[in-house]
């Protein structure tokens, strides 16, 4: 393991403990607010406070940071560069906002709030886990199926091309 | 009557506290996603960095096992010194539960995101993507919570 393999991971452990704290002092860790941010009728906006808080400091942090060729433990910066609005993006988004919904649990506080031993915790981050790997498991499967199915299309393709000429 | 009103004015309008509360620990996620960019060039997305930390461990992985120890260890840390953090209620039905974490789960792979990556991360980088996925989890959160809201005849 290299010296900034190390630090690397002491400084995501330490990222961690942040994020862990500033979700349960915002009151993340209470499903109840999720649930009642979402439901106007009992409206607590106190998601909306904490995307203020959160985006208005690193929006600006962000693009402060980024002035710089590379970040101080790496030669590389490992930001997602994609731009277009695809289908997946917005079907899992719509799926993860009704899940979001049903529980007020997202993983960040659903992992935070597992270390209480919370069982309502335990069995939600189990079934994310399970969602995350049958996701996993079943793009593998879809790109197998479009690799099969494409190299069945080109021989085809080549056979009518040679019975033709 | 007017004690009446005045318990009802309380019960909308959220204390000063609570607001501050929420604005400090925005702050402090915001701090953590900004250490993680600094130090290691990377977004703060949980639900990328648990679902790439279901796979067998790697040395270029490790990182990723550092933040959930430390999700994990901060939730420890913090429940000892003021548990009331996450006095709250908790939808209880199993069956619910299994079906909400299986869709975040999965919604959050397909999506490529949930909130701390599109919600926090992605809109602070002005990313046209996360801002159409933050738009779309939050209006289907809305949706479900009505349906259920009404479900349940007005309670939850």
């Amino acid at each position: 393991m290299t010296n900034s393999t190390n630090k690397q991971f002491l400084v995501s452990f330490f990222s961690g403990v942040l994020f862990a704290a500033g979700l349960a002092i915002s009151g993340m860790t209470q499903p109840d607010k999720i649930i009642r941010f979402l439901t106007p009728q009992i409206w607590d906006p106190s998601l909306s406070f904490v995307m203020a808080g959160a985006v208005g400091l690193h929006a600006f942090t962000y693009h402060l940071v980024r002035k710089r060729k590379h970040p101080i433990l790496d030669t590389k910066w490992h930001i997602p560069t994609r731009t277009d609005i695809t289908a997946p993006l917005i079907i899992g988004s719509a799926l993860f906002g009704i899940g979001w919904a049903l529980v007020g649990f997202c993983p960040g506080p659903a992992l935070v709030t597992l270390a209480t031993g919370n069982p309502s915790a335990i069995l939600f981050v189990s079934a994310m886990a399970l969602g995350m790997v049958f996701y996993k498991k079943n793009s593998l499967l879809i790109k197998l199926g479009k690799a099969i199915r494409n190299f069945i299309l080109r021989k085809q393709l080549k056979l009518s091309h040679r019975n033709q000429g | 009557m007017e004690s009446k009103k005045a318990a009802h004015r309380e019960q909308k309008i959220m204390s000063s506290t609570q607001v501050l509360h929420s604005l400090i620990g925005g702050g402090l996620i915001g701090i953590a996603a900004t250490v993680m960019l600094l130090f290691n060039g990377r977004t703060t997305g949980i639900s990328g960095i648990v679902s790439s930390s279901l796979a067998k461990p790697t040395k270029e992985g490790l990182w990723r096992w550092g933040f959930v120890g430390g999700l994990l260890f901060g939730g420890g840390i913090t429940y000892m010194i003021q548990p009331e953090l996450f006095k709250s209620f908790h939808q209880e039905k199993p069956l619910i539960i299994l079906f909400a974490g299986f869709l975040v789960g999965y919604g959050t792979s397909l999506g490529s995101g949930c909130t701390s990556g599109h919600g926090i991360c992605g809109l602070s980088r002005f990313s046209k993507r996360s801002a159409v996925a933050t738009l779309t989890f939050m209006l289907l959160g809305f949706l479900a919570a009505q349906v259920a809201y009404r479900l349940h005849g007005g309670a939850t």
